[in-house]
């Protein structure tokens, strides 16, 4: 008994090392799976609320490109309006609305790891629930992931965790989109079928098979394409339309009809 | 005497973590260079130490970063670690001479002070990129990640250490 505690005294530097150390791997490895750990995000109150005290500062910095960039957002919205045929009355029918659309702030970007995950200033008091949409003016961002009650976690399209239904644009071919992490403007879209005819620069958006995000939002550009190991699937880099360094204004996005769906689908894979 | 220097602690401490999450998190220098200034604390961090509550504060110091940026605990394990080697890595550099009472950092040299912290930088950023990502296949990434951001954060540290550094008598 005296010679485990005289090991234990003597050792005690390094047994609090190796306890720290597999606090830090547990906390680490715990959270590669899908619902990551509740602590360690940035989303929680303290973290948010110095994100979003120092985004308030660094937000005047940029407000003319903002404005510039909500301006063409809106210009193009008054142009599809416009030009739709004009209706005398608008029956507003809330049992036919699909997706709700919430505006949020980026308090925090990141883009530089392996592992991206961006914080945004809506959380569970405006009602932003895990797996709702984000998307920018120019296509989409991410998924919400974890939310706090003023802050949301969302992760990127720019995380080696993020598997997004994605299509060809006008055709109903759809693969999955993932990112390799070699460049923040190019993420890789898989499993598209070597018969599909392809030309760099069609346009992908995301595939109906997404409960997630409304059918046809803007993704990117092919940039290059070619056969993956097997010969039988491409491997298509594809340019995002996003500038993701620089984001600002996004909107969340909510399918009423998920819950729906999920059911649907779990009740398939219990039979 | 000892509160002045548990005051200054607690403000490095404090001070290191904004100017790393507010400022070099974003940094994104050539688009994936974010240099970990915050390691200058265990630098800096009296040598006559309790280990066990250096330790300690090297698994906070690292946690506390890991809160602000989305990366688990990884920041923890790499610092904690430094924190335990940094005694080997004191003795290889400065050799016997640091254990004696009246050892300072201000008294050694120029490059003996650039490979202690070399060596701190190293071992931190090796451990923490094989982490991330996590794979050997991208051991060519993990290398070139150690290699850039190491030297960025060297030169940064040194940069900082000469502008705040400790008076000297």
């Amino acid at each position: 008994m005296q010679q485990i505690a005289n090991f234990i005294i003597r050792y005690k530097t390094s047994l609090l090392y190796m306890l720290l150390l597999f606090i830090a791997l547990a906390f680490t490895v715990q959270s590669h799976s899908y619902h990551r750990s509740k602590f360690f995000n940035s989303a929680n109150w303290f973290s948010g609320t110095v994100y979003s005290a120092s985004s308030s500062i660094s937000s005047y910095f940029d407000l003319d490109d903002e404005n510039r960039a909500l301006v063409e957002e809106n210009t193009q919205l008054k142009r599809l309006l416009l030009n739709s045929p004009v209706l005398d009355s608008v029956e507003l029918d809330t049992t036919e609305i699909n997706y709700t659309i919430l505006p949020a702030q980026i308090i925090k970007n990141s883009y530089a790891n392996p592992d991206n995950y961006i914080t945004i200033n809506r959380g569970k008091r405006d009602s932003v629930k895990q797996d709702m949409g984000v998307i920018t003016a120019k296509g989409i961002l991410g998924i919400v992931e974890i939310t706090s009650n003023r802050f949301a976690a969302v992760q990127s399209i720019l995380n080696t965790k993020s598997t997004i239904n994605a299509k060809i644009k006008n055709t109903n071919y759809f693969g999955s989109l993932t990112w390799d992490t070699k460049r923040y403007d190019v993420v890789q879209l898989e499993d598209i079928p070597r018969l599909v005819p392809l030309l760099v620069g069609d346009t992908i958006v995301t595939g109906a098979m997404s409960s997630i995000f409304p059918e046809n939002i803007p993704i990117g550009t092919i940039k290059k394409f070619d056969l993956n190991a097997s010969k039988s699937f491409y491997r298509i880099d594809v340019e995002l339309f996003n500038d993701m360094t620089n984001l600002k204004n996004v909107y969340v996005i909510e399918n009423i009809n998920r819950p729906e769906v999920l059911q649907l689908e779990s009740e398939i894979n219990n039979q | 005497m000892t509160n002045s220097y548990y005051f200054i602690n607690v403000i490095r401490f404090t001070l290191l973590v904004l100017v790393q999450v507010l400022v070099f998190n974003r940094l994104n220098f050539f688009g994936f260079i974010n240099p970990m200034v915050y390691i200058l604390f265990l630098y800096w961090y009296p040598i006559k130490e309790n280990r066990p509550v250096f330790l300690g504060i090297g698994f906070l110091l690292g946690l506390a970063i890991d809160f602000f940026s989305d990366t688990m605990a990884l920041h923890a394990a790499s610092t904690v670690t430094i924190a335990y080697l940094r005694p080997t890595i004191m003795r290889f550099v400065f050799g016997v001479n640091y254990e004696f009472q009246s050892f300072k950092l201000s008294n050694t040299t120029r490059a003996q002070q650039i490979t202690f912290l070399a060596l701190l930088v190293v071992a931190h950023h090796i451990i923490f990129f094989s982490l991330e990502i996590f794979s050997l296949s991208n051991l060519l990434l993990i290398l070139k990640k150690v290699l850039f951001t190491g030297s960025a954060t060297l030169v940064l540290c040194l940069l900082f250490g000469s502008l705040f550094s400790v008076s000297r008598e």
